[in-house]
Parts: C-alpha cells; structure tokens; sequence
C-alpha cells in the first residue's frame, strides 16, 4: 500500500472516530491495513553501505548472537542505518576487519570460512567484558554493538514480537486487565 | 536583503504560540465571538499525515533508529515515534548554558507545540501551592489563590476532558473527572506495597477520554499517547481547540512565523509584532490592538527581552528586571526494579493509555520535621510494552554472551520490570534564570538565551527521600532494585535542569510591579494591551505538571481579556 493510500485511510479514520462508536474500529482497520503493508517484497536485498563480504558476515554473527536475527533482517537494519550513519558504518567496517584478521591470525581463516567451533572459540572471549584485555578490547566493544543490532532487530521483527507474546498495538472499547494474570501475580507476591 | 513588509490591518488579539496557553486562548477568545491571529513559528499540524500512531517499529526500514540512527548516537529529537516537531536541538536555533550550569531545553516547533506529544498528567495546583511563602516562608505567594482558580479548572477540565477518581486528598485536588480505567497488574502490586508503607495509590488524573466528550470519541487503549492521537481522545491544544476554532471564523492562523520582537509606540502600548518567516526569511510587521504572549516560558522571556525600545531599555514589561529570573523545572528521579514472580505470568495487552494508571500524590504534607521543603508525586511504570529498539538494552548488557541462553532471558524478563519517577517541587533560587547571551544569534538573528541553573540542598535531598522511598517500594513488592543506586553518586541522581521540561516562571506575576512583570490577569503592569498566557506567570512550580493550570490560569486571562475589550479599557 502506498503512503498515500495510508495517509486517506488514516484521514477517513479519524473521520470515521469522531462520529463516536466507530472508533475502535477504524482505529483497529487503520493498524491491520498497515500491518498488512509492511510485509516485505520477495528479492535479494543489496547492500548499500557494507561490502557483500560485510553483510554476509553479518547476517551469520548475528544469527550465532540471537537465534532468528538473520531471518529478521538484522544485516539489513544495520545496512540502512550505516547508509545514513558514517558512526554506525564505521563501527560495523571496522570490528568486521578486527573479527576477520583476528579469525586468522588463529585459524588462518575469516570468520565466514572458518569451522563453527573455531568462530565460538573467539566469540565466547569477546561476548564478555571480564575478558577485557588490551589486544581483545575492541572485539568486546564490537561484539557488544553487534549483540545490541542482533537484539534490537529480533525483538522489533514480526517473529521476535510474536516470540515475546506482545499482545497490544490494537483497540479495546474497555481496558481491562484478565483475573488470571492478576490472581497469578498476587498469588506469588508477598501480599498472597 | 529583504524589506520589511507591512500590513496595514490591525488585527484585534495577536496570540504568540500554541501550545496549552495559546490554544486555550484562542479557544476561549474565539467562542467570544474575539477575532484572534495565531503566529507560530513551526509548521501546521496534519494529525493523519503527522502522526505515527499504531505503526511497528518493522513497517520502517531504520526501525525507529531515525535515518542517520540518531536513537544509538545522541537524540536530537524526541524520538521518531513522537508526535512532530519536538527537540533537543533545533538546527541554526542554538541557546547557551553558562559555565559551571547544566540545563537543557526542550522546544517545539509546530502547531499545538508540546500539547502534541506531552504525557497528558492533569493536576491540579492546590490550595498551598498558590501560597507557598505564607505556606512555610520560601518562595513567594501568588496573586491570586486556589479558590479563584478552580472554576476555570472546572471549565478547563470539562472541555478538555480528564479522567479520574475523587479522592479528597489535599495534595491533590478533585475535579471534574470522566471515569478512570482499571490500573494493571503491575500497578496493583505497587499499590499494595505502598499501603504496607502508609502511602497512598490513586487513580492517575490524565487528559485523555473514558468517554465520549465534545465528539471526541474515547480512548481505544493502544498506549501511544506520545506518537499523538489520530482520534483526538486525548488533549493538544492543536487538535481539541485550535483546528476547531477554525470552524469559528474568528480565528487566522500564521505558521512558519518566527516573532523577533514586540514593537511599541511613545506612550509604552504594544501596536505589533515583527515575524520572520522562516521558510522565505522575509520578515513581516504586522499591527495589534492586543498581544498575548504563550511561547513557551523561557520563549516567552526572550521575546519580551529582545523587545527593547528606548522607553523599554530592560526589554518589554521589565522595569522590575524580574523577566528571566525564576527560572525553574520539575526534580526528576528515576529508580527500576524486576519483579522475579511475574516471570511466567499469562501476557495480556497492557497498554492502556499511555502513563501509570495509577498515582502516587505528595503524602507527608502534614508531617512534622520535614527533611525538606514541599513535596513530589510519583507515576508508576511496568507492563508488556511495545518492543521498540532497545527494549532489552538493559538485560543483554547485563546477562551478556550469545544464542540460545540470551534469548531465553530475554524471554523472561520481558514484562516483569517495574519504574517508577518522582516530580516534585523546586523552589526559585537566585542562581536560576535565563538572560541574553550577548554574543550569540540564531539563524534569523535573533539573539539567543543563556540558561544559568542551579539546584539547592532542597531538591538534592529531596531525590535522596525519592530513592528510598522507591527502594522501599520495590523491595517490599519482592522486588529487587536495578542499575546504579544514583544517590551513591556526587549528585544524587537528580535530573538535569530543563530535562523534565516543566520550566517555568520566567515571567512572573504578582501585586507589585516592583518584584514582577504581570498583575493578577497576567497582564503586564507596565503595558495594559500585553498578556502572557503561558508557564512564565507562574510563581511557583508545585509537584503537579504545568499544564492544567497553564490552560486554566489561560482561560481566565481570556475572559479578562474579552471583558476589558468590552469595556473599552484594551
């Protein structure tokens, strides 16, 4: 759906609201049309700020940090950002190069050639900040804006919401909050 | 180099601003029959095209980031989410703070101002907020006294619509409320370990519709408040007075209108302002018969600063010198805690509207030996919001490694985290004001402000109360509390000046020209056809948010305002 058509749609919406009992409805319209827009385009996405070699090793980190990632567009995300963001390019090119030349130093392989158990070797070093060591520093600090990616990128997909059992973004006519979350609560709290 | 356009009409009510003081002030002039021109100095609002409501952060190919990932690199702006056009940092319309201050300004520039994308919290001042210094001897009373105010807070209040409960609290006045919505789980909880300490958890007072009101429908509870509201069901001055007013006739409104300056004659009255139109530069004088300022507090006493004549050396209204000073902003304090036993609770949609539901108002108004000075209320956070980027910041530089097990605590933890967040009251001290910086401009070459900012013993032990109060809070609902105990740091965790964003007073009224700028209407001692009408006649800034008041104390200026037209007197 173009922007367009959300922009009338929203318009006829908030018209639709002001006759009163209708408003609910068309603000639960408005959102499953725009759900319904979002779903993405079949195709290759092509990266625009990374190398090939950037992204592909990308889109395998981030799927070894966070299950899904891959899939959830995670190397994508961190693409579009990098094209408007030299910070976000900068910190991606540069820990990219650090995990590939430090992968052969050790196992004269990248990280996208090596065996499995070679990439968890070095990343169970730099996933932890207790590890802190002058030549392993910024792995750390790269591994750590990776996580940051992997996560935020997960958690805001489709997949990842539906995985955390978000149940809003919709229209109710009433709030109301169901007994058995509450009885559930109170009942392991201290004022059982 | 452009000329100066001039245009001959002179229009009857000239309004600078509009956000809760110039919306109200247009609502009520116009219903009048008053002609009003409204200036502001950013765009219209198109509510449908604007605003951001109900869309997921996946539906955006930068997430929520912003194009140049502003959300990991320092906000400039409120957030992508937000309801247009509110900032940190406005390109080419800087402000400076003095050596050894911090503060930060929070500015918008569109029609509606913050009212667009604020937190909806609608308190009333109470009785002793009007008269602090009578109160317990700091600060300074006010001109005019609860009593006098609270029609126009009925008025304002049944316009605009707020839900609630009457409580008969004295700290927190009854108004007219619609009713309010269940509080979640979360907030029952906090509730019940607050009881255990004597504290009292009520029902949030919000400008957001249970019911239908004026063909407003009601809330349809998705949370998002702050994107700005396609339904209008909860208040902007833009949606629920301004684009109505439209209807009236009365009212013609000027955007992408920067004001320079007020410009006055030989006898001292205000005959017009002198606008900037900040798409073409071309500047533009337009006449008046009266002026009411409501750009915002500190806007405001810039503006009446930089309108300096001979016969106004001091800027406008200023012979006292009391324009600037004052300044002050809510105290912030914030503290989380995660609640293990909500792990596992079956989710259900808690969005409700935007904010707590429920409310902690000021409770040891009546105790002896205070620690400090007046007092703060408390909103109360929690619940399955919606993912956003960094979401799980939190968790996943905490737990830290990869995979399979990171997932899973995140999994967990979702929902069972718990904030809460003092406002509470400052008290005007004489290290706390804005004034011209002398070296600086904006892009239109208009000078700038420089801020000076300083909290008193007051506030900080005021936060030090806030923490323990809220470390009481969530041990005692079994919680354990997060992050950094702030008071262990050298400031006590208190919030920056400006951060809350209620700054105010910079314009002060009283009886006495000699210690302020406004009488008891807001009208300018010195120059009868001049009105402020928005935070900076306020001569205190109570632990209840500003703007309520601002829309009340606004609305009674109006009908002053139409009265004194009638009488010939303006």
């Amino acid at each position: 759906m173009s922007r367009r058509t959300r922009r009338t749609m929203l318009r006829e919406a908030a018209a639709a609201a002001l006759l009163g009992p209708l408003a609910a409805e068309a603000a639960q319209h408005v959102h499953d049309t725009a759900a319904a827009s979002a779903k993405t385009t079949g195709g290759v996405y092509k990266p625009k700020a990374l190398t090939a070699h950037e992204f592909e090793t990308l889109q395998v980190l981030s799927e070894i940090i966070m299950p899904g990632a891959r899939k959830a567009g995670c190397a994508e995300f961190v693409d579009v950002l990098s094209t408007g963001s030299k910070q976000m390019l900068a910190i991606f090119t540069a820990g990219i190069a650090w995990l590939d030349a430090e992968m052969r130093r050790r196992y004269e392989a990248d990280f996208l050639a090596a065996k499995a158990d070679q990439r968890v070797q070095l990343l169970d070093l730099i996933a932890y900040r207790k590890n802190a060591s002058a030549e392993r520093n910024p792995g750390i600090a790269f591994f750590d804006w990776a996580r940051r990616m992997a996560v935020d990128a997960y958690f805001t997909s489709k997949e990842g919401i539906a995985e955390l059992g978000f149940k809003g973004n919709s229209s109710m006519s009433e709030f109301q909050v169901p007994l058995e979350s509450l009885q559930y609560a109170v009942k392991r709290s201290p004022f059982a | 180099m452009f000329q100066v356009k001039r245009s001959a009409p002179v229009h009857d009510v000239v309004v600078i601003g509009s956000g809760a003081g110039g919306g109200t002030v247009v609502q009520v002039l116009t219903a009048l029959g008053v002609k009003v021109t409204l200036l502001e100095a950013g765009p219209m609002l198109n509510p449908a095209k604007d605003f951001k409501e109900h869309v997921w952060p996946h539906q955006v190919p930068h997430r929520g980031a912003g194009a140049d990932a502003e959300q990991y690199f320092g906000r400039k702006n409120w957030g992508y989410w937000s309801a247009p056009n509110c900032a940190w940092d406005i390109e080419g319309e800087p402000y400076t703070v003095a050596p050894g201050s911090q503060f930060q300004w929070h500015r918008s520039r569109i029609l509606g101002g913050r009212t667009n994308h604020y937190g909806r919290i609608s308190l009333r001042f109470s009785d002793y907020d009007f008269a602090p210094y009578s109160f317990d001897g700091l600060g300074t009373d006010w001109p005019v006294r609860y009593d006098e105010v609270a029609p126009y807070y009925d008025k304002a209040e049944r316009f605009i619509g707020i839900c609630g409960t009457k409580e008969g609290i004295r700290s927190a006045p009854d108004g007219q409320f619609l009713p309010a919505p269940a509080p979640r789980v979360h907030e029952v909880l906090m509730q019940k370990s607050a009881a255990k300490l004597g504290i009292r958890v009520i029902p949030s007072r919000m400008a957001i519709l249970t019911k239908p009101v004026n063909g407003r429908p009601a809330c349809h509870y998705c949370g998002q408040c702050g994107r700005g509201c396609i339904t209008a069901s909860n208040y902007s001055s833009s949606q629920v007075q301004i684009l109505p007013a439209l209807k009236s006739g009365k009212l013609n409104i000027i955007a992408n209108a920067m004001v320079r300056e007020l410009l006055t004659d030989a006898t001292g009255k205000v005959t017009g302002v002198s606008y900037i139109d900040t798409r073409t530069r071309q500047e533009t004088q337009i006449r008046a018969r009266i002026v009411v300022v409501a750009a915002s507090a500190c806007e405001s006493a810039r503006l009446l600063l930089n309108s300096k004549s001979s016969r106004h050396p001091n800027g406008l209204s200023n012979s006292s010198g009391v324009v600037g000073r004052y300044l002050t902003d809510t105290v912030g304090y914030g503290l989380s805690g995660y609640i293990p036993y909500l792990e596992g609770m079956p989710k259900y949609n808690s969005d409700g509207y935007s904010g707590g539901h429920l409310y902690i108002p000021w409770w040891e108004l009546d105790k002896k030996n205070k620690e400090f000075p007046r007092g703060y209320h408390v909103e109360l956070g929690g619940g399955y919001g919606m993912p956003l980027l960094g979401s799980h910041a939190g968790v996943a530089r905490r737990v830290e490694g990869y995979g399979a097990s990171l997932k899973e605590t995140i999994l967990k933890e979702y929902g069972c985290v718990v904030g809460l967040s003092g406002r509470g009251e400052m008290i005007p001290n004489e290290h706390s004001y804005c004034e011209i910086d002398p070296n600086v401009t904006d892009r239109f070459g208009i000078p700038v402000l420089r801020f000076h900012f300083r909290w008193s013993e007051h506030e900080i032990k005021q936060a030090k109360h806030m923490h323990r109060t809220f470390v009481d809070i969530i041990e005692g609902m079994g919680g354990r509390v997060l992050g950094l105990r702030n008071p262990e740091r050298e400031d006590g965790g208190i919030s920056m000046g400006g951060s809350i964003i209620h700054e105010l007073g910079t314009v002060r009224m009283g009886n006495d020209a000699r210690s302020s700028a406004l009488n008891a209407f807001m009208q300018s001692h010195e120059v009868k056809n001049l009105f402020v009408a928005d935070a900076a006649p306020f001569v205190s800034n109570p632990d209840k948010n500003p703007t309520l008041t601002i829309c009340a104390m606004a609305w009674r200026t109006s009908d002053y305002i139409a009265e004194e037209m009638r009488k010939g007197n303006v």
